[in-house]
């Protein structure tokens, strides 16, 4: 060991036999030590020439020879004191054993292929992909790609990319529903908004979510049960996608065991569109049934019904609360306050008949567009599910906000009117709407200036989480008419109306 | 279609954004894994889409890493670069992307002189910087050559090369020799020693290498070396002992047969046996190989090449060939020899980030957890680097297999598309240069390329694969 000149820093250097370490350690050593107070160089290295070289340039050169396999230890601090601390410390460090686990910190899957792949085991497996609608296609394309198919319920996703991913889904033999699909159900598994309701034959095609959801509960009210609803997204019946979805979901329901009967539910389809899947599915050997909305079909409960006749199954008397029995005032219009843009289809297509020409967000035609103002006069049926309504904020079967404050609108204005709502059941929405909309609709009736007639459209299963007969007893206990069938409670507004044909 | 499949039972779901329906799934019983997805880290969402629908990306990314897989190397000559690649007089190669003297960085800098002192065309430091200076020195990037360099990667006609041959696809790869340690060329030093040394390894060392590689009956298969070592605490990049003490056994027997001094053979095996890193000069051209035998493939995303000049940092893909896209090249961080430090450093250099192009190096980091304690890491921490990597990369080669994960093959065929989309870059091990001309060595550690390589990669191959799209 060498001694410090008198008046000098203190310096340490010794060789050390008998001790090795990896020189990845003794690097984290010296710079360990050399950060302590009070010491100016440290080398903590095996003594090979290198190391002696670099030990020489620092002034801390040992005595006499060294070789390779000895631990060369220098240390110059600015006293004995820090010193013998930083010496100590060398021995502390060089001892010290890492006491961590030698597991990985679970490091997350960040995309869907990330995910897909760290599955074990067989069976089979679904993609849910709800990301910004400008990414969805980068998460859909993964699953695609590993052989699975995937529910996209982001909306937003340029039409191209929903074609390019139809097109390459198709060829690799899986399912894209969506995007823009908020409804499935897939062997009992509901996902999205859909609702608790039983399994059995009839399997859905569906390119609308809240359709889907009151075909599958009414069949549900007639004891009949569903094997699948496989949701497609709403454009699919378009020119531009082409039906590609749903003529793979109707193939695939084709060639499920469980399936003996297939309904497709739809807005009203692009024509060519619609004459291309009735020409596939009359190849199917499942019998296929349409309830796609038209002015000419304009009813989904009378769909379900038709269904129910094929299947053998009487038709029930369809569940509801006949309301408190208040008329509407003379000249009143039709004020349609929808969550669900099928639902909403539906009710104007019924009342179109009857009441002539109705404004909408979502109009039959677009000369009736409503533009921004939602709360113009005359008869008027909003979507407050419609894309230009959500941003920014949750849908309405989530976030009923919107709707209630066009309901009190309603009720403040002049104007007479029957106040025609869809409340929406199941997973997904919100778990008690009955609580929000009842003090909506009593404050509604009770500052109206004219008498206000309510009547709801309550679509779903005893055994959702809200319950139907429990939802429909709050609002009839509120003074609404409550119906299961959408249909149905529009006609029975035509009639609060005077207008029923 | 194979739809039945879905059909037949519940199925398991993997969820991508919005976790409000993950619950809704769990309260029916049904098995949910949640992606902790986040947006993209990189890129505009059009051009991820565009690749993301490339109709071509997905058999060109499988035959990008089918060849990558099936790659192999053998030694197969020690050869001058001079004869081997055609060298002209006065020129050098480099590691990295192409450069100028003007834009290259000390260590670079002070390769170049000290080539040029090796070669005899100056005979001092302020005449080599005047020749190159003055553009009378070429100035050529390995990789445009089948070679590749570890720091600097100057690589000048004299001196001896390994050459190594892929028998699956027939392609060569070219390294010279390492060095050691410390004062050496390759980290910028120039001194008489490091001089002393190339001209042993220009007169001895090469020729009894070459002698020796030549008389083997069986050419050395260096891929079979790599994937031992990964096996025995070597990462291939940072750490190559074991992979250099397996070659030293490998090839004693023929060197001890080459009819040379006794003395020369004797400096031979010491020289080989006293330095750790004599294998990465054949590591570095086994996975030049297997990226090579990728090339160019239209509508492949995967890298073929990641390399650093000291300045730049240039990334290559099949989708776009020969194409440089660079970025700044970043400071490792790590540990010190010495009483170097930090202000030390010299920016990232060198081709040998192939290593991890290839799957290996930082990549398997998992197999060398000794190499994150230079970030202070521990292994943990090791063993996730390994774990980030694989959501980077396109497949795992099961020659080279990893085994604290269970003999998983390390994560190959690295996907810009996935780097993009995960934000996380490719993990790199490195050795550091001295940031002034003449230095060597001053410590090791580890480092990530720039994001712009990335973000302008993944521009240029959305445009083509628009253009593809359009033709």
């Amino acid at each position: 060991m060498s001694s410090a000149p008198p008046g000098s820093a203190a310096r340490h250097v010794t060789l050390r036999s008998g001790v090795y370490a990896d020189s990845v350690k003794l690097m984290q050593v010296s710079r360990d030590i050399g950060a302590r107070e009070g010491v100016s160089a440290v080398l903590v290295a095996m003594a090979t020439p290198l190391n002696l070289d670099l030990a020489g340039a620092m002034g801390l050169a040992p005595d006499g020879d060294a070789s390779p396999d000895q631990l060369l230890v220098a240390v110059e601090a600015v006293d004995e004191e820090v010193l013998a601390g930083a010496v100590a410390a060398v021995d502390a460090a060089l001892a010290a054993r890492e006491r961590a686990g030698t597991s990985a910190d679970a490091v997350p899957a960040r995309t869907t292929h990330a995910g897909l792949d760290a599955l074990a085991g067989g069976g089979p497996v679904l993609a849910i992909v709800s990301v910004p609608g400008q990414f969805a296609a980068l998460e859909a394309a993964d699953a695609i790609a590993a052989g699975r198919s995937v529910l996209v319920f982001s909306d937003g996703v340029p039409v191209e990319q929903e074609v390019a991913l139809k097109r390459a889904a198709h060829a690799a033999g899986v399912l894209v529903m969506g995007p823009d699909c908020g409804t499935a159900v897939v062997s009992g598994v509901a996902l999205g908004f859909a609702n608790v309701v039983r399994r059995g034959p009839v399997g859905l095609v569906a390119a609308s979510g809240t359709g889907a959801q009151q075909v599958s509960c009414l069949l549900d009210m007639a004891g009949v049960g569903v094997s699948h609803v496989l949701g497609v997204g709403g454009r699919d019946l378009s020119e531009a996608v082409g039906g590609l979805a749903t003529l793979d979901a109707l193939a695939a329901l084709d060639a499920d065991p469980a399936t003996e009967r297939v309904l497709l539910v739809s807005k009203p389809p692009a024509p060519s569109v619609a004459a291309a899947v009735a020409e596939a599915a009359g190849r199917l050997s499942v019998p296929v049934r349409s309830a796609a909305l038209s002015p000419e079909t304009p009813d989904l409960t009378a769909a379900v019904e038709a269904l129910l006749g094929d299947l053998g199954v009487a038709v029930p008397a369809w569940p509801s609360r006949p309301g408190d029995g208040t008329r509407a005032a003379p000249g009143a219009a039709l004020k349609g306050l929808y969550s669900g843009g099928t639902l909403a289809d539906e009710a104007m297509l019924v009342a179109a008949p009857a009441l002539g020409d109705i404004r909408s967000n979502t109009p039959l035609r677009p000369e009736l567009d409503l533009g921004t103002d939602l709360s113009a006069p005359g008869h008027v049926v909003v979507d407050f599910g419609d894309d230009a309504l959500t941003v920014g904020r949750a849908h309405p079967m989530i976030d009923p906000t919107l709707r209630l404050e066009a309901l009190a609108g309603v009720a403040a204005g002049e104007e007479p009117a029957v106040v025609l709502l869809d409340v929406v059941l199941g997973y997904g929405a919100d778990a008690d709407p009955a609580a929000a909309l009842v003090p909506a609709l009593r404050a509604a009736r009770e500052t109206s200036a004219h008498p206000l007639p309510v009547v709801v459209a309550l679509v779903g299963t005893e055994a959702d989480p809200q319950g139907w007969t429990r939802q429909a007893d709050a609002l009839a206990a509120a003074g609404a008419a409550v119906f299961a069938s959408n249909a149905a409670a529009t006609r029975h507004a035509l009639e609060l109306l005077g207008a029923a044909s | 279609m194979s739809l039945s499949d879905l059909l037949s039972a519940a199925p398991t779901v993997v969820a991508a954004g919005v976790d409000v329906f993950s619950g809704a799934l769990r309260a029916q019983g049904a098995e949910v894994h949640d992606v902790d997805w986040r947006p993209p880290g990189l890129g505009d969402p059009a051009d991820l889409a565009a690749l993301a629908l490339d109709p071509r990306r997905a058999v060109a990314n499988r035959t990008a890493v089918e060849r990558l897989v099936a790659a192999g190397s053998q030694l197969v000559d020690v050869r001058p670069a001079r004869e081997v690649l055609d060298l002209p007089d006065r020129t050098l190669l480099h590691s990295g992307p192409p450069l100028t003297w003007e834009t290259a960085s000390g260590p670079m800098r002070g390769a170049l002189v000290g080539a040029c002192l090796f070669e005899g065309w100056a005979g001092t430091v302020e005449e080599a910087e005047r020749l190159l200076a003055a553009g009378e020195i070429a100035l050529d990037p390995c990789h445009h050559h089948r070679t590749v360099g570890p720091m600097a990667g100057v690589t000048s006609p004299s001196m001896w090369m390994w050459c190594l041959a892929d028998p699956v696809h027939g392609g060569q790869a070219f390294c010279n020799l390492n060095e050691g340690l410390g004062k050496v060329l390759r980290m910028g030093a120039y001194g008489d020693e490091v001089l002393t040394r190339l001209r042993w390894m220009r007169d001895v060392l090469g020729p009894v290498l070459a002698a020796a590689v030549r008389s083997m009956a069986e050419p050395l298969d260096v891929k079979a070396v790599l994937a031992q070592m990964l096996q025995m605490g070597d990462e291939g990049h940072n750490r190559n002992r074991a992979g250099s003490l397996m070659t030293l056994r490998e090839l004693s027997p023929a060197v001890v047969a080459v009819d040379a001094p006794s003395s020369d053979i004797a400096a031979v095996l010491r020289f080989i046996g006293g330095n750790e890193h004599f294998f990465l000069n054949l590591g570095m051209p086994t996975a030049k190989l297997a990226l090579d035998a990728v090339g160019s493939i239209p509508g492949s995303t995967v890298v073929t090449v990641m390399s650093r000049n000291g300045t730049e940092f240039g990334i290559r893909t099949a989708g776009t060939g020969d194409r440089w896209f660079t970025g700044p090249a970043q400071t490792p961080v790590g540990l010190f020899l010495g009483d170097f430090g930090p202000e030390d450093a010299n920016p990232d250099i060198g081709d040998s980030a192939i290593m991890e192009t290839y799957g290996v190096g930082g990549f398997c980091m998992a197999a060398a957890p000794a190499i994150v304690r230079f970030v202070g890491g521990s292994v943990p921490d090791a063993l996730a680097t390994t774990e980030r990597m694989y959501q980077l990369t396109l497949t795992e080669n099961p020659a080279m297999q990893v085994p604290i994960l269970g003999f998983r093959g390390a994560p190959t065929g690295i996907d810009v598309l996935s780097v993009a989309r995960t934000g996380w870059l490719p993990q790199i091990n490195t050795g550091m240069a001295g940031r002034v001309a003449g230095t060597g060595q001053v410590g090791a550690g580890l480092v990530q390329p720039p994001r712009e390589c990335f973000e302008t990669a993944l521009t240029a191959l959305a445009e083509e694969a628009r253009g593809a799209a359009a033709a």
